[in-house]
């Protein structure tokens, strides 16, 4: 709060016209755009201090209120303070006996924290408000009524009497510093009265800029709208006072001009009509430009605009590193990377003035020691400033391959939504990036853009390489495991590779491992006759780090009841002995995205980050080369059965239909045992859609048996690569129920889904049972009814992402600044302990071994075999 | 002892106990390291080796100073959220409850909402009893709350009584274990407000005293107690709307639909050291903040693994440490640690901006610039992670060339 007289005595001058302009366009002097108040247009200085725009803060101005209001902000407080202070001597009316509670409380608050604590104060409030008569005085009390949002009644016997403004100051300026103290407002900061304002500050232009139009119709900002009806309200208030007019013209003005320095602060105060623009849009005043989303503080102070940023779609690239993007060489013509000139780079970074803004690798400023910029768009010769740079000078270079950028896809739920890449300058148009990555950025190529930021400082270059390459972030902080890794085709691929009975002649084991630049030796061929063949599981085994053991189960693994280990039927059990895979087929759970305990964990823990990259960067061409030469489809005889397997499904959903309609009968007739806890109607529907859900499912299981391994849709489902077997199900066999809300459909007509029912129809197909499957296709009622429990599915996504982005917000926001100390405690930004020890182990989940500090059956096996 | 000599059992556990005392590593690696170990064949040099590699990857596992532990816990929370239905789905197990799961029970729990949309319990029973169907029975009929229109044929106002007459089912009372004296002495002694309460085999008529000048309301009188009288409660626990036995392995538990912890723990018979609910507000009150602490962890837990999503137990535990470490259960949220901020900057970023401002404008408030957010406002490097520590150079003069 400030005081009239600071507010004066920041001002540099009194406001008192309420035009901005005058005929020939040039601010009027005292008026709301007084060249003193600071300058908005470029060339021009600041009548008060000098500057040009740029260094120009902007003054404030002042009105001097004719009579003073209320700030609708404080009415609570005011309200607060009249109720608790003596209406004759203004002393604060709490009883002789609770001063020194109340007095030792505030003052050991004061003493800790260094300010007064509004708790205690408001008990204070409370309790001095109760008092019917003055304790000090014996003055007798009237009750205060509040008006929202500004005004004040005493209510005495013969009526309610209104309290101006003016009598509000009177009484609070009485107060004593002692009181005031009591109160929750400390008088050497502030004074309850200053809550009253006589004087209203003007903010400098440079807080309301008026725009100019193409048409060079000046247009004001709201703010400035604002001032103008304080001012000229204010001006009639004045001059009718000083004329002398009737009482109630003006009460009149002065309660218009209440409303507007109401407005001014607040538009939303609830219980006035918040103030509109000639077009009828309510103003953005000042509390509106703070609050919320697209207010000052969420969207210029805690988000901020940056430079040396580049936006546009992303594609992908398989032979891209894990840890490059690829930038358009376009943008890399525009972002730049300050380097400082030094004796022994001065030749390059001449040539790269020589270049300049056109020619690739060039640069685009040249910083002199005086700090003087060069522009050398602007620049004819550049020869003379190739020339005259020294040891000190920064040039402003192009982006270059092997820059350190940080590349980021919204929405950054987690930190590796922002990761560095190393620049690889490309032609084209798009940010290209290695596929394995898609998962932490939760990227796709269906139009997905990114952005990209060049970090400007060596501190953070080098912060970026250490702590945020992309190999840095293999292994996720969520669960101790990777998640980056193999997705969809390098599944499918991988499985192709390594299923037992892929056998690669010389040439084909040779290009898939140049694919994946594999420089040495090939190992003697697992079969000689009739030729050379090297098995897929021999040319994994090359691209595995030496010494690796593991064994775990593959995703195709079908859970028997005993596992038969190496000599599983399916090749499911996975045996790595010495960096040879000896048995299992490699699919999503030995090297996919998120898959904790595979191959790829392994290796990033055990070998370490670059290993890891090294093993992706290998394998993933090596399967890309692969599945392109193979060919890799579906088409619809992937989901077509054969008639036994069609009569089958048929006779299965015939019979649930059957088992449906007696379940009906049964329910018609009340002859359903309930449940316990559930009504009948819930009993029934229960039962139906159990009944229903078996039959798709055996109807699935049946299709599932049907279609071979051979088939690609298996192998995708199988392997993890894409789909699951309920999706294959109801392609080939029955789509199944369609749900809305949990409950068969029930909604529509009255007592039936569709007027092609009977009234009361409980029957499957009339509560949207889809008996079709996708390649047989949906007659028109299933077909609604599908797109009934689609539109939920639709509309569930959308209202999710926006619950849990809130509660993502504001357990961000609760938890940002706890951190670890150098004692190991974890401790909030004030001190205050929460944990004595992080996760009661110490244990960083990023570095552990999914959740386990020390993966021991590692460690002893290692040590084991080292000693043999 | 040469290194090449195997070393016996006991030379390992006695290894163990002393690194134990050492406190180099934590128990629990050290409990499963001797699980691994003692049945081995092993050199001292192999054991000393392997508990000398077992270290050095403990010691690199830990978090280093500085590490923004609390970000990477709300983001290892709020990130599977996304992935999360929205639906509300039957307890595994128990169809015949719904509780909430998924998405919108996390929001309840980090929320610390004070009446959770599905409070439920899972009461134990003693080590004793625990196959005891008869007993289990007993127990649920016991806590299981039971009102006069639950067990009654009618509840009727009777203008030519003048009173409410309940006329009581047998067969209902009997599955309830409920009796007709007992309903009347619930009505009756420990309601003495209720009125005159006569019984008569299973019909029992409760006649409202009317003081004076009540006649003229008899109706309206009539009215209220008849309400009264249909929701007494008769027997059980209040909240405890529904109890089912469910068989787990060889024990019993029993599920309730409604909570009320402290009348449960007072039922003889029931195991009071296993026995939750799930309603966090009432743990604190009954069992104090750090089982609060606990049954959040547990419940967070749950919703995420039901949901198949894998996240370190480590992050829920900062959650629900940081919501529990007043020693009162804190919102995440405005109502609760965010607005609970020391610094004003902070606070008005999050929400509710204005009121904080002003606020703090009455009070004179300072900022100490400690937190994320005031330097993001400032435009300063915030104090975390490589920012957490400053570093000064004191620059060595060039060594001149001779």
């Amino acid at each position: 709060m400030l005081s009239p007289d600071i507010i004066r005595k920041m001002s540099v001058t009194q406001v008192i016209t309420a035009d901005t302009y005058d005929e020939d366009g040039l601010p009027i002097s005292s008026g709301l755009m007084d060249p003193k108040l600071g300058t908005i247009e470029p060339g021009q200085r600041c009548k008060s201090c000098g500057n040009r725009v740029g260094e120009c803060p902007g003054h404030f101005g002042h009105i001097e209120l004719a009579r003073p209001v209320v700030h609708v902000s404080f009415a609570k407080l005011i309200k607060k303070f009249l109720k608790a202070i003596c209406r004759r001597c203004a002393r604060l009316k709490l009883k002789e006996e609770s001063w020194p509670k109340y007095k030792t409380k505030m003052e050991g608050h004061f003493e800790k924290y260094g300010s007064l604590n509004q708790d205690i104060a408001d008990e204070v409030l409370k309790e001095a408000g109760k008092a019917t008569t003055c304790p000090h005085c014996e003055a007798e009390q009237f009750k205060i009524k509040f008006e929202k949002p500004t005004t004040f009644y005493e209510e005495k016997m013969e009526g309610s009497v209104r309290l101006t403004p003016t009598d509000i100051r009177d009484r609070l300026e009485r107060i004593t510093p002692e009181d005031s103290f009591l109160m929750g407002i400390d008088t050497r900061v502030t004074r309850p009265e200053w809550m009253i304002l006589t004087v209203q500050p003007v903010p400098p232009v440079a807080v309301r800029p008026s725009i100019t139009l193409e048409s060079g119709v000046k247009s004001e900002d709201d703010l400035t709208h604002k001032l103008v009806d304080v001012i000229r309200i204010n001006q009639r208030l004045r001059e009718n006072i000083e004329a002398g007019a009737p009482q109630l013209i003006v009460e009149d003005l002065w309660e218009l001009l209440q409303y507007h320095v109401t407005t001014y602060f607040n538009n939303e105060v609830s219980g006035i009509p918040p103030a509109r623009h000639r077009s009828g849009r309510a103003l953005r005043t000042l509390a509106q430009r703070l609050k919320g989303k697209e207010g000052r503080f969420r969207s210029n102070l805690s988000g901020k605009r940056v430079d040396f940023s580049a936006r546009t779609v992303i594609s992908p690239d398989p032979n891209l590193s894990i840890n490059e993007v690829g930038v358009p060489l376009e943008i890399a013509k525009t972002l730049t990377v300050p380097e400082r000139v030094t004796e022994w780079n001065i030749e390059d970074m001449r040539e790269l003035v020589l270049k300049g803004p056109i020619g690739y690798p060039g640069c685009n400023y040249v910083v002199r020691p005086d700090g003087k910029r060069i522009d050398l768009r602007y620049v004819k010769d550049r020869k003379t400033n190739a020339d005259g740079l020294a040891p000190g000078y920064i040039i402003e270079r192009h982006l270059r391959t092997g820059d350190i950028v940080l590349f980021n896809r919204q929405p950054s739920l987690h930190r590796m939504s922002i990761m560095a890449h190393e620049v690889k300058v490309m032609p084209y148009r798009t940010f290209r990036l290695h596929l394995v990555v898609c998962p932490p950025y939760n990227a796709d190529f269906d139009g997905d853009e990114m952005n990209l930021h060049v970090p400007q400082s060596e501190e953070a270059r080098a912060e970026a390489r250490i702590l945020m390459l992309v190999q840095e972030q293999i292994l996720s902080p969520r669960y101790g495991g990777p998640i980056i890794g193999g997705i969809q085709d390098y599944i499918s691929s991988s499985y192709l590779l390594t299923r037992s009975g892929s056998l690669f002649n010389k040439r084909q084991t040779c290009q898939l491992l140049a694919s994946a630049g594999y420089r040495d030796d090939l190992p003697p061929p697992a079969k000689k006759r009739p030729e050379p063949l090297w098995t897929g599981k021999q040319i994994f085994s090359m691209l595995l780090p030496k010494g690796l053991n593991l064994s775990l189960k593959a995703r195709i693994c079908q859970k028997c009841d005993v596992c038969l280990k190496e000599k599983c039927q399916y090749d499911a059990y996975v045996l790595i002995r010495d960096g040879q895979l000896l048995t299992g087929v490699i699919d999503k759970k030995a090297i996919g995205a998120a898959q904790p305990e595979s191959v790829l964990h392994r290796i990033a823990k055990d070998y370490g980050n670059p290993a890891a990259r090294r093993f992706l960067d290998a394998i993933c061409p090596l399967l890309v080369v692969l599945i392109t030469n193979m060919g890799f489809s579906m088409g619809i005889d992937d989901v077509i059965l054969e008639p036994t397997a069609i009569r089958q499904i048929e006779q299965i959903l015939s019979d649930a239909e059957e088992e449906g309609s007696q379940l009906v009968q049964i329910y018609q007739a009340d002859e359903l045992q309930r449940l316990p806890g559930r009504s009948m109607e819930e009993t029934f529907e229960m039962k139906m859609i159990e009944i229903l859900a078996r039959a798709r499912d055996k109807a699935g299981e049946v299709a599932g048996k049907h279609l071979g391994l051979d088939k690609h849709a298996v192998i995708m489902t199988g392997t993890g690569a894409k789909g699951n077997p309920l999706n294959l199900a109801q392609m080939a066999a029955s789509v199944g129920q369609q749900a809305v809300r949990g409950q068969r459909i029930s909604r529509g007509y009255r007592k039936r889904t569709l007027p092609h029912f009977t009234q009361g129809d409980l029957s499957p197909q009339a509560r949207g049972f889809v008996v079709a499957s996708y390649r047989k296709g949906l007659n028109p009622i299933e077909f609604f009814f599908h797109a009934m429990g689609g539109r939920e599915g639709l509309v569930d996504t959308a209202v999710r992402t926006s619950t849990s982005g809130y509660m993502q917000r504001r357990l961000i926001n609760a938890l940002q600044d706890v951190k670890v100390e150098y004692d190991g405690t974890v401790r909030n930004s004030t001190g205050e302990i929460i944990q004595f020890k992080y996760g009661e182990d110490g244990v960083d989940p990023a570095r552990s071994d999914h959740g386990k500090a020390v993966n021991l059956d590692v460690v002893i096996e290692r040590v084991l075999s080292e000693e043999k | 002892m040469s290194s090449k000599q195997r070393v016996t059992k006991k030379q390992i556990e006695g290894k163990l106990v002393k690194l134990r005392k050492s406190g180099l590593l934590p128990p629990r690696i050290i409990e499963d390291l001797r699980d691994r170990l003692v049945d081995r064949r092993l050199t001292s040099a192999q054991l000393n080796r392997i508990i000398k590699e077992v270290e050095i990857a403990y010691d690199y596992s830990l978090v280093e100073p500085g590490e923004a532990v609390g970000a990477v816990a709300a983001q290892s929370i709020g990130e599977p959220g996304t992935q999360m239905t929205l639906k509300t789905f039957h307890f595994a197990g128990v169809a015949e409850f719904n509780v909430t799961l998924g998405l919108p029970r996390l929001i309840e729990i980090v929320d610390a909402r004070r009446n959770p949309s599905t409070p439920t319990m899972n009461v134990f029973l003693e080590e004793k009893h625990r196959t005891d169907e008869k007993f289990a029975r007993e127990v649920a009929q016991g806590i299981e709350q039971t009102r006069v229109e639950r067990i009654a044929q009618s509840v009727e106002i009777d203008l030519a009584e003048g009173g409410i007459v309940v006329i009581l089912d047998p067969d209902l009372m009997e599955n309830k274990g409920a009796t007709a004296e007992l309903v009347a002495e619930r009505l009756g002694t420990a309601r003495p407000t209720l009125g005159e309460v006569t019984q008569d085999g299973n019909r029992i008529i409760v006649t409202p005293e009317l003081k004076e000048g009540e006649e003229a309301v008899l109706m309206a009188k009539l009215q209220k107690t008849f309400d009264k009288v249909r929701n007494a409660l008769i027997k059980g626990q209040d909240g405890i709307k529904r109890v089912l036995i469910k068989k787990e392995g060889k024990e019993l538990v029993l599920y309730t639909e409604g909570t009320n912890l402290k009348g449960v723990l007072r039922t003889q018979g029931v195991d009071t050291t296993r026995t939750t609910s799930n309603h966090i507000h009432e743990i604190a009150e009954t069992l104090g903040v750090e089982a609060a602490r606990q049954i959040i962890i547990d419940e967070a837990k749950s919703v995420l693994d039901e949901q198949g999503l894998d996240v370190d137990i480590r992050h829920i535990m900062l959650v629900a440490d940081l919501m529990t470490a007043t020693g009162e259960i804190r919102q995440i949220g405005r109502h609760g640690i965010s607005g609970e901020q020391s610094s004003v900057l902070a606070r008005a970023a999050f929400e509710v901006t204005v009121r904080h401002l002003i606020q703090a404008s009455i009070i004179g408030e300072e900022d100490q610039l400690r937190g994320i957010t005031e330097n993001v406002i400032l435009g300063q490097s915030i104090p975390l992670g490589t920012g957490s520590l400053d570093l000064f150079m004191a620059p060595s003069k060039p060594k001149k060339k001779r």
